[in-house]
């Protein structure tokens, strides 16, 4: 092996043990910036060795190239509001899933594609690369819902699509087979291409709003999976360990998410959520609103609260009033813990963040494992914008759609006030007998007015 | 040869990821994903040896676009990662 080479694979194998070591130290809140820290720190050595390649002849393209990514990279990094990460990390899937599709397609049409079987593996990774940018920029039009005429936020199926899909799948197969025995002709690499980003687009769209953090996990695990199959096919062993511990992470979440809502990855991916809401089973009593004002007498006596947020509290932006009601509280001698559910929000662990920006410890945030053994000690129960992830008939109510999905056993606490903007149900689209049982009150409005008016009472 | 030993490394790489992930508290699932971004940047390394090389103009034009996506992905996912770890305070 030539010097350069040598240095240039010893440095690969710095970088990849500083990989390592950062997702270790990704394992405690405490040690996490540095573990991000270090590695970047991975990333830009192997960068900066990777230059000495003999391969590589001129710098233009490359300087003005990182130079533009830079910019656009720091400048998404500082503007994106925390609320907006679901966005931000399904463009940057896309993002890298493109940018795997132009290595392996560069390949091809630089004629290093040499034998048969390397050239099955670019054409792997190009299909990995084309689904995860086509499926990620749907998931991030659902999410965002930029353009609501085009793609739903919800579901869209339609008749025969099964079979459509079935004949996209046929047509990649064919084109995939043509381009290898013809690999001098471009024009099939070019319509497999086509076809496999037509494939992503067909994948997302039947996926419905609930399941979002399902879909942006799996499309996480995609990117790092095609910069996996590029690194196979250019024969560099740091893409494919660096992908290969991006691929691990996503399925990791994705299973989470899966768990936490009872369900299957084939059900999510292939069947969209089912209307089910044709259960005969009566739902008994009566649904009590209580005024704001009201809700501060029995928070000034409670001893322990446990707050449930939900995708609601980031759309009213409550967070920062939640924080300053908490400290309240806690003045006034009660603790105050924070249950987190795993779907909660539209990615994983999006509440925490959230949470974390207002300036809440992050030992106060318990998850539902945690918050649920404990749930009749507590005196309030606070409900912000969650529905579904609070739902007693997950529990004990056969027949309704999201039985059997662990919950947040929120009705086990002694009072529960619930913050909502009205009688709304959830993104399943699902009654809550939550609402209706006796220790439940409803306090309707704007979640961050209705914690504003409690703050002022305490203040008086 | 040179696959099959690819195969024992990606295969290396993927259980060590899954031990390591799994270790990752729920709290920085955020985090996680966007340095995962960050990480999938890597096609930058293997795209430079195309925006560097002239021969074919295609190919070229390709590997450079590619640098510049997965610099994104690098530099973005880095920091936003980086801001939102330090919001992670303890009492």
């Amino acid at each position: 092996m030539e010097n350069t080479e040598l240095l240039i694979n010893a440095v690969y194998v710095l970088s990849a043990a500083l990989f390592i070591f950062g997702l270790k130290l990704l394992g405690h809140p405490s040690t996490a910036r540095r573990g991000n820290l270090l590695s970047s720190l991975g990333m830009l050595v192997a960068i900066v060795v990777t230059m000495l390649d003999q391969q590589i002849i001129s710098y233009e393209f490359i300087i003005v190239a990182i130079l533009a990514g830079s910019a656009v990279g720091a400048f998404i990094a500082k503007k994106v509001a925390l609320t907006e990460m679901p966005e931000m990390v399904s463009l940057l899937n896309g993002v890298g899933g493109l940018a795997s599709l132009f290595v392996a397609l560069a390949m091809i049409l630089a004629g290093s594609a040499i034998d048969t079987h390397l050239f099955v593996i670019v054409l792997v990774a190009i299909a990995i690369g084309g689904i995860t940018f086509s499926g990620s920029v749907i998931a991030w039009a659902k999410l965002s819902g930029k353009i609501p005429k085009l793609v739903s936020s919800g579901s869209t199926v339609f008749k025969g699509q099964a079979i459509v899909n079935a004949f996209i799948v046929l047509a990649i197969v064919t084109f995939g087979t043509l381009s290898v025995f013809y690999p001098s002709l471009e024009v099939y690499v070019y319509a497999f291409v086509a076809l496999c980003i037509v494939l992503g687009v067909m994948l997302v769209l039947p996926i419905g709003g609930a399941d979002m953090p399902v879909v942006i996990s799996l499309l996480n695990s995609y990117s790092g999976l095609a910069a996996c199959a590029a690194g196979l096919a250019i024969n560099n062993n740091l893409l494919i360990v660096a992908g290969a511990l991006v691929g691990a992470s996503g399925i990791i979440l994705t299973s989470i998410m899966c768990k936490a809502m009872n369900r299957s990855l084939t059900n999510v991916l292939f069947s969209g959520f089912q209307s089910v809401t044709t259960s005969n089973i009566k739902i008994e009593g009566e649904v009590k609103p209580m005024a704001a004002d009201d809700a501060y007498y029995v928070l000034e006596a409670a001893q322990s609260v446990v707050v449930i947020p939900g995708y609601g509290m980031a759309v009213a932006q409550a967070q920062h009033a939640m924080k300053e009601l908490q400290v309240l509280l806690e003045e006034n001698g009660a603790e105050v813990v924070y249950g987190i559910h795993p779907v909660a929000g539209r990615m994983p662990g999006h509440m925490n963040v959230l949470l974390a920006e207002a300036d809440v410890s992050y030992e106060l945030l318990l998850e539902m494992d945690e918050v649920n053994p404990r749930m009749e000690g507590f005196d309030v129960a606070i409900v912000i914008g969650a529905n579904d992830v609070v739902n007693p008939a997950a529990r004990d109510m056969e027949g309704s759609p999201i039985y059997g999905m662990p919950v947040i056993n929120a009705d086990l606490a002694k009072n529960v006030f619930i913050l909502k903007r009205g009688m709304a149900s959830g993104f399943a689209g699902v009654e809550n007998p939550l609402f209706f049982k006796d220790n439940a009150r409803m306090i309707f409005g704007d979640a961050k007015d209705t914690l504003n008016s409690i703050i002022r009472q305490f203040s008086e | 040869m040179s696959f099959i030993y690819l195969s024992m490394i990606l295969m290396l790489a993927i259980f060590l990821g899954f031990e390591l992930i799994r270790k990752v508290p729920a709290t920085l699932h955020t985090p996680l994903m966007s340095g995962a971004n960050a990480v999938s940047g890597i096609t930058l390394i293997g795209a430079l040896a195309y925006a560097g090389n002239d021969n074919v103009l295609l190919a070229q034009i390709l590997g450079t676009a590619s640098v510049f996506l997965a610099t994104i992905n690098v530099v973005g996912g880095y920091m936003v990662t980086d801001r939102m770890l330090a919001m992670f305070k303890s009492k």
